[in-house]
C-alpha cells in the first residue's frame, strides 16, 4: 500500500518510542500515508493500523480527531486559511473571501480542474504574520495580502 | 525575523542571522554552558530545582504555575522510567512565541530539557510540536541531530554517567492537545482527550510513568537561570514574577510580532514597541493573555503592567503572553462570535457541559451577530457559561466561557444595540477598513 520510502520514514518514527509503544507513531504514520496518497482512505488507515499492530478503529479514531488529516480526496493543493480572531483583525477573513472569489469556490470545495481545495482553518500559531495560510499542511505562507495571494495562485499549477 | 524588539532580553539575544539556530552559533552565545555547569560540576538534583524555585519562573504556557515547585513533585529518586515533555503545541489564538523560540533558538529548549531531565531523574523526553508549523518541526529534528552528534544527548552525557534522549512528536490540528494530559494521550497515539485528575502526570503521566510537562519558553529559560543564578533571574522581572517574557502582539498594531520584556513592563511601553495603534486609531480593548483570557477595555489596559499579578487585578490573565489588540473598528460581537466558534469547533466532546455548551454559546452569539438576537439572549449566554464552568475535566470549557462573560460585561451596550437594532454598532465598511487587507502595501 505504501512505498518502501514511506515505510522507512514510518520506521524512523517508530524508533522514537519505547519498543512496546509502537502506537505512538500513528500520528506521524498517518501523516506520511496522507503525504504519499493525497488523502486517507479507510484502506490506508487500516494499513497503517496493521503496520503498527493496533486495532483499525483506534487508528480511525485518530484520523477523524485531528483536523489536518483528509478523509476525502482533496485537490492537488490544499490551501488552509486562518480566520481566527487575531488573523481576522489583520484581514484573515477578507483573505478567505478574496480566495473564494478568485477560485470561484467556497470553503471545503475543490476547483473543477481538481487543482485547489480551499479550507477554513483554526489558529496556526503565527498570528504576527497575519493573514496566514498553509499549503498542503506543510508550507506556511505569511502576510498574504491580495498581491501575495495572486502570486501564490500563479505558482500553484 | 519576527522578534521585533526587546528590553534587557535573555532568550532573544544574538539571534540575528540565518544560522542563529545552529549548534555552532548557540555555542558561541554561551550555549550548553549551563548543562556543563550542572553535569561537570556534579550539581545535586535538589540544588538545580532550588535554583529554579529561587528564580520564581512561572510556567510560560498560560497557567503561570511555579516551575520549581512543579519539578519538586516528581519522585526523582524513584526507580524506573520517567519523562519530561515539552508542550510546543502552540495553538492558543494570539500566541506565536514558541514558534519563534524553536525557529531561532531551538538549542535553548533542548538544553533546558536535558537539565530538567537530570534534575528530575528522567531519561527520556519528547517535544510535542504544533503540526501547523511543519518547517519548525523539521528544524527541531535537525537541531536534535546536532545535539546528539555533539554528545549533549545520548548515553553518558559529558562523561557524567547521565543518559538522556529527546525526540520530536508532531501534532496534526487539535487545539485541545495543548492541555497537558490530552497531549500525553496524543503522544501515546490516541485521540487527544484530557484525562481526569488526579492522578497528576507527576505520578501517572506518559505511558503511566511519572512525567513533567512544561512549555517551550519555560524550558528555554532554564539555561539562563542556571547561568545567572535564580536570584538574578528573579530580579530581571519583579517580585513574584521572575525574569523576562516573550509577548506576542497581534491585531491592530503597526508592528505585530514578538517582544521580550521584563515582567512588570507597562502595557503602554509594549504597545509603543509594537509601533502603536494602526492608522493612529483608538484602542478599544485588549485580550492580554491569549483568546481564553477575559478581554480588558482600553482604559483599564493602559493602566496595566505586563505581569501575572497586574493583569490578574484587571480581571484577566497573563496567560501565554498573547496580546490581541483591538481598535475602534472592531465589532465586539463579531470578535466574540469568531472566538466562540473556535471553542465549539475544538471542544473534544468528552464532557457534556463543554460539548453542548460551546455549541450553545456559538449559536447564540452567531444569531446576535446576524441580526436574529432575542431580548433575553444575554441572560441565556450568562446562564450557559455558569453551567459550563467548573463542570468539566479540563479548562477548555472555562476558556470558552471567559471570553463570553467578559465581552458582555465590558461591552454590554454593543451587544444590546445589536439585539435591538439587528445590526453592528460599528458600520461594516469601517470594520473592513480596519483589517487593512485591501489597502496593505508590500
Amino acid at each position: 500500500m505504501l512505498t518502501p520510502e514511506s515505510l522507512k520514514r514510518i520506521d524512523r518514527e517508530i524508533a522514537k518510542y519505547p519498543p512496546d509503544q509502537k502506537q505512538s507513531a500513528v500520528m506521524a504514520a498517518l501523516a506520511i500515508a496522507q503525504e504519499e496518497r493525497g488523502w486517507l482512505s479507510n484502506e490506508a488507515i487500516e494499513f497503517v493500523a496493521g503496520y503498527l499492530g493496533m486495532a483499525p478503529i483506534a487508528a480511525y479514531e485518530v484520523a477523524t480527531f485531528y483536523g489536518m488529516y483528509d478523509l476525502k480526496p482533496v485537490g492537488k493543493y490544499k490551501v488552509s486559511v486562518c480566520t481566527n480572531l487575531p488573523c481576522m483583525l489583520t484581514g484573515g477573513v477578507d483573505a478567505g473571501e478574496y480566495l473564494k472569489k478568485k477560485l470561484g469556490i467556497g470553503y471545503n470545495e475543490t476547483t473543477p480542474d481538481g487543482l485547489i481545495t480551499l479550507k477554513e482553518s483554526e489558529c496556526m500559531g503565527a498570528c504576527g504574520d497575519a493573514p496566514v495560510m498553509i499549503v498542503n499542511n506543510r508550507r506556511m505562507c505569511s502576510w498574504m495580502n491580495p498581491e501575495e495571494i495572486d502570486k501564490l495562485l500563479a505558482e500553484l499549477k | 525575523m519576527a522578534i521585533l524588539g526587546a528590553i534587557n532580553p535573555m532568550l532573544t539575544v544574538g539571534l540575528d542571522g540565518d544560522r542563529a539556530w545552529r549548534l555552532a552559533d548557540y555555542l558561541t552565545r554561551g550555549g550548553y554552558r549551563a548543562l556543563r555547569r550542572v553535569l561537570e560540576g556534579k550539581m545535586p538534583q535538589g540544588e538545580v530545582i532550588n535554583e529554579v524555585k529561587k528564580s520564581v519562573l512561572r510556567g510560560r504556557g498560560g497557567a503561570g504555575f511555579p516551575t520549581g515547585l512543579k519539578w519538586s513533585f516528581m519522585p526523582r529518586s524513584f526507580p524506573g522510567d520517567k519523562y519530561v515533555v515539552c508542550n510546543s503545541d502552540e495553538g492558543e489564538p494570539g500566541t506565536f512565541k514558541d514558534r519563534d523560540i524553536l525557529r531561532f533558538n531551538p538549542h535553548s529548549v533542548i538544553e533546558g530539557m536535558i537539565i530538567a531531565g537530570y534534575a528530575m531523574g528522567a531519561g527520556r523526553g519528547y517535544n510535542y510540536i504544533h503540526g501547523e508549523i511543519w518547517e519548525i518541526y523539521e528544524r527541531f529534528e535537525e537541531a536534535l541531530d546536532e545535539a546528539r552528534a555533539a554528545g549533549f544527548l545520548g548515553t553518558n552525557i559529558l562523561g557524567s554517567g547521565f543518559d538522556f534522549d529527546l525526540f520530536a512528536h508532531h501534532g496534526y490540528g487539535a487545539y485541545i492537545c495543548g492541555e497537558e494530559t490530552a497531549l500525553l494521550e496524543s503522544i501515546e497515539g490516541k485521540k487527544g482527550q484530557p484525562r481526569f485528575k488526579p492522578p497528576f502526570p507527576a505520578s501517572f503521566g506518559l505511558y503511566g510513568k511519572p512525567t513533567t510537562i512544561n512549555n517551550t519558553e519555560t524550558f528555554a529559560s532554564i539555561p539562563y537561570i542556571i547561568n545567572l543564578g535564580g536570584e538574578a533571574y528573579l530580579e530581571a522581572g519583579k517580585p513574584n514574577n521572575g525574569g523576562t517574557k516573550l509577548f506576542s502582539v497581534s491585531g491592530h498594531v503597526n508592528r505585530p510580532g514578538n517582544y521580550e520584556i521584563p515582567l512588570g513592563t507597562p502595557f503602554a511601553t509594549l504597545l509603543e514597541m509594537a509601533g502603536g495603534m494602526r492608522g493612529g486609531r483608538k484602542l478599544k480593548g485588549c485580550i492580554p493573555g491569549g483568546s481564553s483570557a477575559p478581554v480588558v477595555p482600553a482604559a483599564m489596559m493602559m493602566d496595566c503592567t505586563m505581569d501575572y499579578d497586574s493583569i490578574s487585578k484587571a480581571g484577566s490573565m497573563l496567560g501565554s503572553g498573547a496580546v490581541i489588540v483591538m481598535d475602534e473598528t472592531t465589532c465586539m460581537v463579531k470578535a466574540l462570535e469568531r472566538l466562540s466558534y473556535f471553542y465549539y469547533e475544538e471542544s473534544c466532546g468528552q464532557c457534556t457541559p463543554c460539548r453542548e455548551g460551546t455549541n450553545w454559546l456559538y449559536k447564540v452569539v452567531h444569531r446576535i451577530e446576524n441580526g436574529k438576537g432575542r431580548p433575553d439572549d444575554l441572560d441565556l449566554l450568562a446562564s450557559v457559561t455558569t453551567n459550563i464552568m467548573g463542570r468539566t475535566i479540563c479548562a477548555l470549557g472555562d476558556a470558552a466561557s471567559m471570553p463570553v462573560q467578559s465581552f458582555i460585561k465590558h461591552f454590554r451596550d454593543e451587544f444590546a444595540y445589536h439585539i435591538e437594532n439587528r445590526k453592528c454598532l460599528v458600520p461594516v465598511d469601517v470594520q473592513r477598513a480596519g483589517s487593512g487587507f485591501f489597502t496593505a502595501t508590500v
